[in-house]
């Protein structure tokens, strides 16, 4: 009765602390915080129009925000995080449609979706600068 | 599974209207159409801020055009909505306490809507204001 009870050495139940999340998963949970961080994001751009609408003195204020070093830094994620969840999202339309499911599909779109949303983020701030 | 066998209404007929889900297909459809609307609305959105961020363009000439002013507009509606549903899944996903799942649904939503509000007025001033 008393015996330890032999446990047999299988897999237990994945825990986030120990589980290596795989690639998609990596993708799905970035797409929520992405998309958290536009939503926040939305206070920068209402900020921008709202400035305008105030006058010259406000939009300046707001514009060389921006432009400047912590300002830039935001744009920057913004504007990453804005490619990352186009391109995530656009694949989850396709998901929607039952389509690029199997194993070989979801490979190829983690894959576009990561050199899309570099892609995309590098030619946008290339042309900011040249 | 005791459905009584003198009722007329068909299985369909007494499932509908009930359940878990009862409204949820148009929150779900009108993340996908917001979402369909915002690819193209977003592209145009961030090469327009590239365009003005590396003076290939100036704030005031651009938002002087219609159609561009037109597109701000129907960007800020479609991408605050999106926010406000995308962060009310994610709100209720993660907030296990009934009433705070409620009210920071509440919260998020009424906060959303009013800066969607003040970008789209502040849009209107600098448009028709001059």
């Amino acid at each position: 009765m008393t015996a330890p009870v032999k446990v047999a050495a299988r897999p237990l139940s994945p825990h986030l602390q120990v589980y290596r999340l795989p690639l998609a998963a990596i993708l799905s949970i970035l797409h929520r915080i992405t998309g958290i961080g536009l939503t926040l994001g939305t206070l920068l751009l209402t900020w921008w129009i709202a400035a305008a609408a105030y006058g010259p003195g406000a939009y300046r204020m707001a514009t060389d925000f921006m432009a400047s070093w912590p300002g830039l830094f935001i744009m920057f994620g913004f504007s990453a995080a804005a490619y990352f969840h186009l391109c995530n999202g656009i694949r989850h339309l396709f998901w929607d449609f039952g389509a690029g499911f199997e194993k070989p599909q979801y490979a190829m779109s983690n894959a576009l979706v990561i050199v899309g949303t570099l892609a995309l983020t590098f030619i946008s701030w290339l042309f900011v600068f040249i | 599974m005791s459905a009584s066998t003198n009722n007329l209404r068909s299985p369909l007929g007494r499932a509908r209207g009930l359940g878990s889900a009862k409204e949820g297909l148009h929150h779900w459809w009108a993340q996908r159409v917001t979402a369909i609307a915002l690819v193209p609305l977003t592209l145009w959105f961030i090469i327009s801020v590239v365009r003005m961020a590396s003076g290939r363009t100036d704030f005031g000439y651009w938002i002087d055009s219609p159609i561009n002013a037109a597109a701000f507009i129907a960007f800020i509606a479609v991408a605050f909505h999106h926010g406000a549903i995308g962060m009310q899944v994610v709100l209720e996903d993660y907030v296990s306490s009934h009433g705070t799942r409620i009210a920071s649904v509440l919260l998020v939503k009424l906060v959303c809507y009013a800066l969607a509000a003040l970008a789209i007025v502040s849009t209107l001033i600098v448009c028709l204001g001059g």
